[in-house]
């Protein structure tokens, strides 16, 4: 499918399909098939959950929305992965341009050794934006939308690894707010912090989904079930289950679903 | 019984590592009471500054070889720190890690060559090319400097690449995933992670720049005058120390031994030089 082709679909998709589409999707690294004909939709400004035990292939799932996995040698990616109708792994892809269109929250916050100021503005500079004023302009808008701008507008030169770790992974939202990206992808990302520091993290997140669409992997199943709109249910690199998310929890069509649930409630 | 195992490691390691503080501070201790009283009764300005050495007449002025030590060593850093950075760079973040298993080591092995036969080489190919090319005498600063150069590259590459080994792969994800591209990821994050690393591995480089002696005889020339370019030959403190020592008696001797407390002094000054750059560097 020539690039051309693609833009016409493009259009009529980004009115009203699924922000981000993967279609019998597999994936291999070297021998091992880590997904196994995956298929599923990531609706627009809402929170799509993949839950499931270690292993399952949930954050591989991940990784391959914003072409992570290229940087494991020796993967293998089949299927059909859709931004807005286009294929993101069409070999016209500027890999850099999809990553700031398609951002990533990682499961430890990986602040850099730079100031907060420096941290918020990395993607900014890496784009080659020198304007002051819009550096300072984007700056205090993503603090803000991180709720960080309060704690943090006097320590903007302060070394980002001195803060504590809510902040520094709301930095990292943060981080990623300033490059505006249309997806946030999210691995993980209250595993490292304790439940008050969780409860900020996912009252920004039901915040943010006015204007983003957020896919989270999450271990804690009551995470998901109070933030998600949709669920799926991932075991040894098959989708098992996806739905809405009341209907994952309460009703689940497969019995993998129900004993993977109940078993953790029980 | 494991108690008392783990005592007797702990005081045995304390005692090693109190045994090369030990061998420090007795190493100081000597060169300052041999060379000190020379210095005092000489005068430590008329020392440190006058370029006129010349133990017959009991003229012994250093400063000529102070100045030739650290146009050498400044040489050999500028050749040494932004190439060896560069391999380390390139071997840590854009070599696969097989080839980087291989090549690592090889370059390790440098170290071991000893350096009298950096020394010859330089002497019969760099400063025949230098002579041919450039003019002068061939064994002078420049080509000091480059033999130095490739000197330190085992150290400064070696440690640089354990610095950037180092720096967590989230710090790379986390750059990549913004949009950076590798070099970028590399040149804005990686980098400044590693930079306390690889300031310690130049620092590293440039006391073994500082300190060696065979090659730097070989081909530096040895005359004890100022320079007044980078193609006249001089001679260094630790060249002085090395080609006098065995004849030297009484005052000479003693001439010597102050020769080596200046060069302890340097090697102190640039060192912390290198650590106030550094320190100020992290606080920006």
């Amino acid at each position: 499918m020539s690039n051309h082709a693609t833009q016409i679909p493009a259009a009529a998709a980004a009115a009203t399909g699924p922000k981000m589409r993967v279609e019998r999707l597999d994936l291999y690294y070297g021998a091992f098939q880590a997904l196994r004909d995956v298929s599923m939709p990531f609706a627009r400004n809402h929170i799509t959950a993949l839950i499931g035990p270690s292993g399952c292939g949930k954050s591989t799932l991940l990784r391959v929305l914003n072409r992570m996995n290229d940087l494991i040698p020796g993967v293998l990616v089949q299927g059909l992965v859709e931004l807005d109708g286009c294929d993101i792994y069409a070999p016209d892809t500027d890999v850099c341009e999809l990553r700031t269109r398609v951002g990533m929250v990682f499961q430890r916050p990986n602040p850099f050794p730079l100031s907060v100021r420096d941290n918020i503005l990395f993607g900014l500079r890496v784009a080659g934006v020198r304007n002051r004023g819009r550096l300072d302009e984007t700056l205090e808008r993503s603090l803000r939308s991180a709720w960080l701008w309060e704690n943090l507008k006097d320590r903007l030169n302060d070394p980002a690894i001195d803060l504590p770790l809510d902040q520094q992974q709301r930095l990292c939202i943060a981080r990623l707010l300033a490059v505006s990206p249309e997806v946030i992808l999210m691995d993980e990302p209250c595993s490292a912090l304790d439940p008050i520091a969780t409860a900020k993290i996912e009252e920004l997140m039901i915040g943010l989904k006015r204007d983003y669409t957020i896919v989270i992997v999450t271990h804690n199943m009551q995470q998901a079930a109070r933030i998600s709109d949709f669920t799926g249910y991932m075991l040894l690199g098959d989708m098992v289950e996806f739905g809405p998310t009341t209907k994952v929890f309460t009703d689940p069509g497969d019995v993998r679903t129900q004993d993977y649930i109940s078993g953790r409630y029980g | 019984m494991r108690l008392s195992a783990d005592k007797f490691a702990q005081y045995t390691f304390l005692g090693i590592a109190c045994s090369a503080i030990a061998s420090l501070m007795l190493i100081a201790v000597f060169s300052l009471k041999e060379g000190l009283p020379f210095i005092l009764w000489y005068g430590p300005v008329e020392f440190l500054t006058s370029t006129n050495w010349n133990p017959q007449e009991n003229q012994f002025g250093v400063g000529a070889m102070i100045v030739a030590s650290l146009w050498v060593t400044a040489g050999a850093m500028l050749i040494g720190a932004p190439l060896g950075v560069a391999v380390a760079v390139f071997l840590s973040e854009f070599v696969p890690r097989p080839v980087m298993r291989v090549i690592k080591p090889a370059i390790e092995l440098l170290a071991g060559i000893p350096s009298v036969v950096y020394g010859f080489i330089g002497m019969m190919v760099l400063a025949p090319l230098i002579r041919r090319h450039l003019g002068g005498p061939g064994l002078c600063i420049l080509s000091a400097a480059i033999v130095l150069g490739i000197m330190v590259l085992p150290t400064v590459i070696s440690i640089s690449v354990d610095a950037i080994g180092a720096v967590p792969n989230s710090f790379r994800e986390g750059a990549l995933a913004l949009g950076a591209t590798r070099w970028q990821a590399v040149r804005m994050v990686v980098l400044k992670a590693a930079r306390s690393g690889i300031v310690a591995s130049i620092i590293l480089g440039m006391g073994r720049a500082v300190g060696e002696t065979m090659a730097v005889i070989m081909v530096a020339g040895n005359t004890p005058r100022l320079p007044h370019g980078l193609l006249e030959p001089v001679r260094t403190l630790t060249a002085n120390i090395a080609i006098e020592m065995s004849a030297a008696i009484g005052r000479h001797r003693e001439a010597l031994f102050a020769t080596g407390v200046v060069l302890f002094v340097v090697i102190m000054g640039l060192n912390s030089l290198a650590m106030a750059v550094m320190r100020r560097k992290g606080a920006r």
